[in-house]
This record gives structure tokens, C-alpha cells and sequence, in this order.
């Protein structure tokens, strides 16, 4: 095969500090290669310089052997590069075929040429096995289906090299299938594909090869045939993971501390009941719509709840966020960005946002910075959040693990006796998956209850004393650690009644 | 993120342990908190030669006595654009309040002028307003007038909060209702006959210069320049207060993180409404010590006090001090060197006799070249170029 892009010792320094160094590497035309490394390893800078965001401070870029210098955005795209985004670029209030032609509207005499737009749109959705109108409007379509448009968008310009970074997170499994199965087509029709992600199992799936950068350099390439996900990981972290998951240190303790009694809310619950063990963590999995994160969010007052008893330490548990808070819930949103950080704002004042009242001095509610500061200083020594002076620095320059770190230390700096972790680790890179791991089971030792809910099954087969699942707003069934089968819980999480089905308690 | 590599932003930040170029010193002095007082200085020294008359003390106590009470309704604005809201109801909270403290006040009021409003035989007649006189009216008719506009901003605080409507529209149409009831009250005329001891508060001073050789008894009112006034020890007193309330209290770090992410305050048991309605108080309440500190100078109660291009000084000088429309920046130093350097341009202008169609056409230039100020900022900080 030939070769399609190649870097000839591509260099690239931010203020003479080296994010990527002397990097060579050639990507074969009709190739997918997956490439991975932890947060900060000098994927984005390498993405970035082929997407022409950042010139290379020394080296060279070639495509199909001819010198590549993308001055910006547009002139890879004009090459044939294609990016789908974690976070996708399109306009939700224009259509299909608008968003797919948006940047060169086909005219005739000087109105736009809505057939050809739609025919054309028409072609690229069959092409992709996506049964929709062109002209349906982007915001009611699903974050599976809108990727697909992201695709079609590519090939429309003709794009040779379509890189993917981090597709599946926000994805179904469902969806995730689907997806694989177009890149799989896209191969097969010739496209050169860079596949970025954290979940190493995809990536060694999809893959013909794979590369590992770490501290801005190649440490390995090889054939995703023979290259398992543990040396991968090896590989990434420049030293053998002591087993993904930490060992569990202490056992869940008898009395019964949160329970759920008949939680039905119309469309979104119905006749839930579940108990969570002081010191123990729970596992939820469902599929996207299943409704596990719209529980959590009624769990923490967030959203209403028209039946149904939630109690907590002996105690029902009613009112508002402010409430619930008081009471001892701690709430990890899914969304980091949206609803987890003040992202423009200093960690510090991140850490300390829930438990700033009791900070305060009477009768002015002064603020004691003294203790403060000490409170949160000492919390980035014990969370190991990778930063420089937190209290200048602001949350939108740390890595996902590392802001997650954040939004979880923001409920240890007082007791809570429930926490509720919603996708604590999406987006993180594996050490600091582990570190979150390793925080889950510190909270659960310490004699907290842990709800766990998560889309990544092995991480809750990893971690929990039991998983529940739901499905379209109804618990399906409870598997003991003994039990854990990932077969038994997918198909009773795709909603097919699995044998043996226990109800939970 | 991981040691090995750094964001952008990060790298800049160490960068100044080692010796600074012109640049990144150039850099340092743009991104402080003084650059507006520095950018102000500049500008006066600039034009100093050219404007004889400026750095005369007349000129400079007429400065300083149109500052201090822009000063006191801009740190109402500051708070509130901090949240990422807007209030445009300032100005009519001014005008009303101003109405309110005179009505109750006055000593006297001649029918002729006022026998057509509504408050004429209710509130006010030949024998002034009904705390006329009284020991202790004074500031009764002060707490009044906080109590009116308190419950204005609590109003519009609670639209804004609970039924979530947009800051914008609740404060447009408290403008468009407060300014018409304030006009009709007194059917758009003035209340005069304040007390001295009011008008003491927008008038009077404690130290004052007197520049010339003392040939009469008395001094000419007018020749004596003001430093140490009243209204200056109120601006800075409630300058001082709102200062401690937004750097160092927890309800300052409520409203940073308000206006950084409402959604993530929210979640992290802020108390979002409860401080989104103290705050839209707090602004009208300091339009209300505005509006006594412009209606005592003026000597008059006056309905359309707050109006015109007001509202365009306040946002205007907030902007210019480098307080964010867009939410979670906003300190109330860089509102006080914003309003200086607001009230020394009006007064350069004045001083070329430009027309007040050209002044408030250079007003506007400067006001988008503050916010452009503010972008630009914005990403040097982020270190994006």
C-alpha cells in the first residue's frame, strides 16, 4: 500500500517546551490506525499540525510524498482531511442537507439549487445505511446519527484521511456498532483512517495498526493483531498497570443506608426500588434513554419526582439540591463541562464551591482564606491533581483526568454519606481511570454508598459489589459480583428477558 | 495535565520567572488591574498642554464631584454583570427614588408647578411633604427611599430568578414602568425646597481649598474648591463595603460562580436564586444612593433624572474598567478606575466645547473599543495568540 501521509522527525515546541519530538511515522493509504497514549502524550498537537491548527517547529509533513504545509484549517481540508470531533460541528437548527452543504451551496441562477442539495444528501446517507429525509432538521437526530452526518459531510469533500477523535463517548453501544461498521465500509472503499481513543478495546477491534505516543514520542507501532490491550496499556504508561482495577479494601457493611422505594416519574421511572449498603458500591448500567442519569438527577432534587420515597440514613429524603447536599447526597455530573466545572475559574475556588459556606466567618460570612487555602492545597496533594498554583490556574487547563479529579474533590471536602458518580471516568485516560477506581472504593471503605453508573460494563464488573440494570426506565434485574456475566447483562440491558432474572430487593 | 505536555497557557505562565522583554512587561502592564488608571493617567498628562484648563483645581473638584455618584450606581451594575445579567432599570430607579425622597422633604411646593400630579394634597402640598421638619425626617425619607428601590431590584431579581426570564427584558420594561410612574407622579415636574441638611449630603464637604487673597468677609461660594466631600465619603464607603462583599465573602464566590456556569452552581448547592435576587437588589439599591447623591446636588427632586444616555455612562464605565458582559469577571477597583477614566473623558470633551452629539458619539467609540479591550484581554490570558 501506499503511503498516504508521512512525518519526517516532526517536531513541535510550545514555548521551547517539546510537545511532540522528532516524530516519524508513515500512515499507508486504506489503513485505520488507531493511535492512543494518555492525556498530554502529543495526540492533539499531531492532530492539530495535520489539521493545519499549528505549524510544526521543525520537520516535515508529506502527503502522497509531495511536502504538506497546511497554513490552516482549510487547506487540509482542501487536501482531503476530515475531522469527526469529540464534540460535533454542526449547526442543530439547519438540516441535513444544510449542514452537509454549507460551505458551498449548490446555486443556479443564484438561488440555491435545493434539489441537487437533497439528491446529493440522498446518496451520501444511503451510502452510509442512514435511513433519514436530507431535510430533517440535525437537532432531533441522536448523537449516533449525527456523527453519521459528520461522516457524510467528509465524504461529500472528498476527504482521503478521516480522523476520528474519540467517536463512541457519547454513544450507545448500539450506535458504537454501527459506527464500526461504517468505518469498517470507509476502509473497504479506500479511506485512510486515524482512529483516537481512551477505550483501548475499540481501538485494538477496528485497528490494522497501532500507535502509541507517549511524552511526544512514538514509543510503539505495531499490528493491532498481536498487540494486546494490556501491553497497550504498558506501552502508554511506560510501566505495567498493576491490574486495571484496585483491589476492593474493604466489604460492603450490613446496614442498609439509601434505599429507593417505587420511584416512578411518567416517561422516565417507573416502580423503581433499590438499596445501597453503607460501604458499598453499586453498579448501574443501562443504555442511553434508559434512564439511569435522569434517575440520578431525581436522586440528587434535580428533577421532580411524582411517586415514590427516596431515604437516607433512616431519614426520607426530600426538598431541593440545597437539601439533599445538607443531607449528605454528592452528585458527579456526567457533563464535566457543562454542569461539573466553572471552567474559566481557578481550581481552587472549583474545589471549594460546595462546602464555601462553611468557610465563612459570622457574622459577615467573611472568608477564613487561611483555612481555606490549607483545605484546598492539601486536597491536591491527596488527589494527586496534576496543576500548578491552583489558585491562579484556571480548570479549563487541566487534562479530563485531572478536571475530573476536580469535580470529585469538590464533594471530599465534607462528608457524604451517598455518592452518586455519573460516568466518572469518560474522557479520562487510564491512569487516571485508575485513580478514580481507587477514589470510588477510599469513599466506599470509609463507609459512604456508592452509585456507580456507568456505559463502560467492564468498569463496573471491575469495581462494584452489585450491578443493576435498567432499561426504558425500569430495573431489569440485580447480578451479585458473583454472578457478573457481561453476556447476561448486555442482553437484559438491550431489554431481552435474560434467564434466571432476579428482581432486586 | 501530564508533565510531558504542557498546554500553551501553562508555559506562558512560568515564563516570567526569567528576565522580561519589553513585550511580555507591555503584556503585564495591559492584563493588571491598573492598566485603566494607568491608560487614564496617560491621557490626562497627554492632554494637559493642549487643555490648559484641565488640571486647573476647579476643574479637577469638578472631576471628582461627577464621579462619585456614577461610581456608586456603576458598583450596582458591576454586580450584576458579574452574574452575566444586565440592569437597565438603574437609570429609572434613579429618577424614581429621586421623587420619592424629595416628596417626602420638601418644605414647601408651589401649586402652581405641582397642583396637577397625583401626589399634590396626598403627599405634598403648600406645607412640603409629610417628613418636612420632622427630627429625624432626614433619614426616614432616606430609608424610604432604599426601602422603594430595594423592592424595585427585589422585583426584578425574583422575574429573573424564579421564572427564569431574561435579565434583559425583566429590567427593560421595570425601565419602561418605573420611569413612566416617577414621570406621572409629579406629572414631569421638579420638586424643589429641600432642606439644607439634605442637600448638605450632595453639597457639602469637610476639607476645601480656597485659592486667592481673602479681601472680603465671606468667600464667594464658587471660589472654593471641594476635595473631601460627602458624596466621596459615601462613594468610597460604599466602594469599600461592595469591595469585601465581592472578593472576600462567600456570597462573592457565590456570584463568580453564578456567572462562570449557572448550571454547575447550581449542582454545587449554590444558592442560585437567593443570590441572583440579592443581587439585582443590590444594584437598584446603590441607584438609589446614586439617585440621592445626584438629587441632593441637583437640589431637586427629578423624575427624569436617570434618564438619556445614563444608562450608556454606567454600562459604559462598568465595560471601560474591565468588568465581562459575559459573566464571572468583574472587580470593583477596575469599576473605580473605569468610572474615572469615563468622568475625565466626558469632562476632556466638554472642555474642547464639542457639541453633545460629538460627545456622546466619541462616548460610544470608546465603549466598543473597551469591549474589544476586553476580547482581546480574554485570550491573552488564555494564551490562545
Amino acid at each position: 500500500m501506499a503511503v498516504l501521509l508521512s512525518f519526517e522527525a516532526l517536531r513541535k515546541e510550545y514555548f521551547g517546551v517539546p510537545a511532540l519530538r522528532d516524530l516519524t511515522l508513515d500512515i499507508r493509504r486504506g489503513e485505520v490506525v488507531g493511535v492512543i497514549g494518555e492525556n498530554g502524550a502529543g495526540k492533539s498537537t499531531l492532530m492539530n499540525m495535520i489539521g493545519g491548527v499549528v505549524a510544526p517547529t521543525s520537520g516535515e509533513m508529506r502527503w502522497l510524498g509531495e511536502p504538506y504545509h497546511p497554513r490552516m484549517p482549510s487547506d487540509a481540508t482542501a487536501r482531503g482531511v476530515a475531522f469527526i470531533h469529540q464534540e460535533l460541528n454542526l449547526f442543530t437548527n439547519l438540516t441535513i442537507a444544510e449542514n452537509i452543504f454549507v460551505d458551498d451551496f449548490p446555486a443556479r441562477f443564484g438561488m440555491i439549487d435545493r434539489a441537487a442539495m437533497r439528491q446529493r444528501t440522498a446518496e451520501l446517507l444511503s451510502q452510509l445505511a442512514l435511513e433519514v429525509a436530507p431535510d430533517t432538521s440535525v437537532d432531533s437526530l441522536a448523537p449516533g446519527e449525527r456523527q453519521l452526518v459528520e461522516i457524510a459531510k467528509a465524504l461529500h469533500r472528498d476527504a482521503e484521511l478521516i480522523i476520528f477523535d474519540e467517536p463512541t463517548t457519547s454513544l450507545t453501544p448500539r450506535e458504537t456498532a454501527k459506527l464500526f461498521e461504517t468505518i469498517e465500509r470507509l476502509r473497504a472503499d479506500g479511506k485512510t483512517i486515524l482512529f483516537i481513543s481512551h477505550i483501548l478495546g475499540d481501538v485494538k477491534r477496528l485497528s490494522d495498526t497501532v500507535v502509541v505516543l507517549r511524552d511526544g514520542q512514538l514509543v510503539a507501532q505495531e499490528p493491532a493483531a498481536g498487540f494486546d490491550v494490556p501491553d497497550m496499556i504498558t506501552a502508554m504508561i511506560g510501566r505495567a498497570l498493576g491490574g486495571l482495577y484496585p483491589d476492593r479494601t474493604a466489604a460492603p457493611r450490613d446496614e442498609i443506608a439509601f434505599s429507593a422505594k417505587a420511584l416512578s416519574q411518567p416517561g422516565i421511572l417507573e416502580d423503581v426500588s433499590f438499596d445501597i449498603r453503607a460501604g458499598e458500591i453499586l453498579g448501574l448500567f443501562g443504555l442511553m434513554g434508559s434512564g439511569r442519569s435522569e434517575m440520578a438527577r431525581i436522586i440528587f432534587g434535580l428533577d421532580p419526582l411524582e411517586e415514590g420515597a427516596l431515604t437516607l440514613k433512616n431519614q426520607p429524603l426530600t426538598g431541593g439540591v440545597r437539601d439533599r447536599i445538607a443531607r449528605g447526597v454528592a452528585f458527579v455530573t456526567e457533563d464535566r463541562r457543562a454542569e461539573g466545572l466553572l471552567m474559566d475559574a481557578p481550581i481552587a475556588e472549583n474545589l471549594s464551591l460546595v462546602s464555601i459556606e462553611e468557610f465563612g466567618r459570622a457574622p459577615l460570612a467573611l472568608l477564613d482564606h487561611a483555612r481555606l487555602d490549607h483545605r484546598t492545597e492539601q486536597l491536591k496533594t491527596d488527589m494527586i491533581i496534576k496543576a500548578g498554583d491552583i489558585k491562579t490556574q484556571p480548570a479549563r487547563a487541566l487534562s479530563g483526568g485531572n478536571q475530573q479529579k476536580v469535580v470529585i474533590g469538590k464533594w471530599l471536602m465534607r462528608h457524604s454519606d451517598l455518592f452518586i458518580l455519573d460516568e466518572p471516568t469518560r474522557g479520562v485516560d487510564v491512569g487516571a481511570k485508575f485513580e478514580i477506581y481507587a477514589l470510588a472504593d477510599r469513599l466506599a471503605a470509609a463507609g459512604s454508598s456508592v452509585l456507580f453508573i456507568s456505559s463502560e460494563l467492564e468498569e463496573l464488573m471491575g469495581m462494584c459489589d452489585r450491578i443493576m440494570v435498567m432499561n426504558r426506565g425500569e430495573v431489569m434485574g440485580m447480578f451479585d459480583r458473583a454472578d457478573f456475566s457481561e453476556r447476561a447483562i448486555l442482553a437484559m440491558a438491550f431489554g431481552k428477558q435474560a434467564a434466571g432474572k432476579e428482581v432486586a430487593a | 495535565m501530564t508533565d510531558s505536555g504542557p498546554l500553551p497557557a501553562t508555559a506562558e505562565r512560568e515564563e516570567p520567572a526569567l528576565a522580561p522583554t519589553v513585550g511580555q512587561r507591555a503584556k503585564r502592564i495591559f492584563l493588571s488591574d491598573y492598566f485603566v488608571l494607568y491608560l487614564s493617567l496617560a491621557y490626562f498628562l497627554v492632554l494637559m498642554p493642549f487643555l490648559p484648563t484641565l488640571s486647573n483645581p476647579a476643574n479637577l473638584a469638578n472631576i471628582l464631584s461627577n464621579m462619585w455618584p456614577l461610581l456608586v450606581v456603576a458598583i450596582g451594575q458591576t454586580f450584576v454583570l458579574t452574574i452575566a445579567g444586565i440592569d437597565l432599570s438603574q437609570g429609572s430607579v434613579v429618577g424614581f427614588t429621586s421623587v420619592v425622597g424629595a416628596m417626602l422633604l420638601a418644605a414647601t411646593a408651589s401649586p402652581d408647578v405641582l397642583s396637577n400630579a397625583p401626589i399634590w394634597g396626598l403627599i405634598i402640598d403648600e406645607t412640603g411633604g409629610p417628613l418636612a421638619g420632622v427630627p429625624g425626617g432626614i433619614a426616614l425619607a432616606i430609608a424610604a427611599m432604599i426601602a422603594a428601590g430595594g423592592l424595585i431590584g427585589a422585583a426584578n431579581g425574583l422575574a429573573i430568578a424564579h421564572f427564569r426570564m431574561p435579565p434583559f427584558m425583566v429590567t427593560l420594561v421595570t425601565m419602561i414602568v418605573i420611569s413612566a410612574f416617577a414621570i406621572f407622579l409629579t406629572q414631569s415636574e421638579n420638586i424643589r425646597n429641600l432642606p439644607e441638611a439634605y442637600i448638605q449630603l450632595g453639597k457639602g464637604d469637610i476639607v476645601s481649598v480656597y485659592f486667592g487673597e481673602q479681601d472680603e468677609s465671606r468667600i464667594p461660594r464658587r471660589e472654593i474648591y471641594s476635595f473631601i466631600t460627602y458624596p466621596m465619603i459615601i462613594a468610597v464607603t460604599v466602594a469599600i463595603i461592595a469591595h469585601i462583599a465581592l472578593s472576600r465573602t462567600v456570597f462573592g464566590r457565590q456570584v463568580f460562580a453564578i456567572g462562570t456556569n449557572r448550571r454547575a452552581a447550581e449542582i454545587s448547592g449554590v444558592p442560585v436564586k437567593r443570590v441572583i435576587v440579592l443581587v439585582f437588589t443590590i444594584s437598584a439599591v446603590c441607584a438609589t444612593i446614586g439617585a440621592l447623591l445626584y438629587s441632593t446636588r441637583l437640589e431637586a427632586g427629578r423624575p427624569t433624572l436617570g434618564d438619556g444616555n445614563f444608562l450608556l455612562d454606567v454600562i459604559g464605565a462598568t465595560v471601560i474598567g474591565g468588568t465581562s458582559l459575559f459573566g464571572g469577571k468583574g472587580k470593583i477597583i477596575w469599576t473605580v478606575f473605569g468610572v474615572f477614566f469615563f468622568v475625565l473623558l466626558s469632562n476632556t470633551l466638554n472642555l474642547m466645547n464639542l457639541s453633545s452629539f460629538h460627545i456622546d458619539m466619541v462616548k460610544g467609540a470608546v465603549i466598543v473599543a473597551a469591549a474589544l479591550l476586553d476580547v482581546l484581554r480574554t485570550r491573552l490570558i488564555r494564551g490562545g495568540i
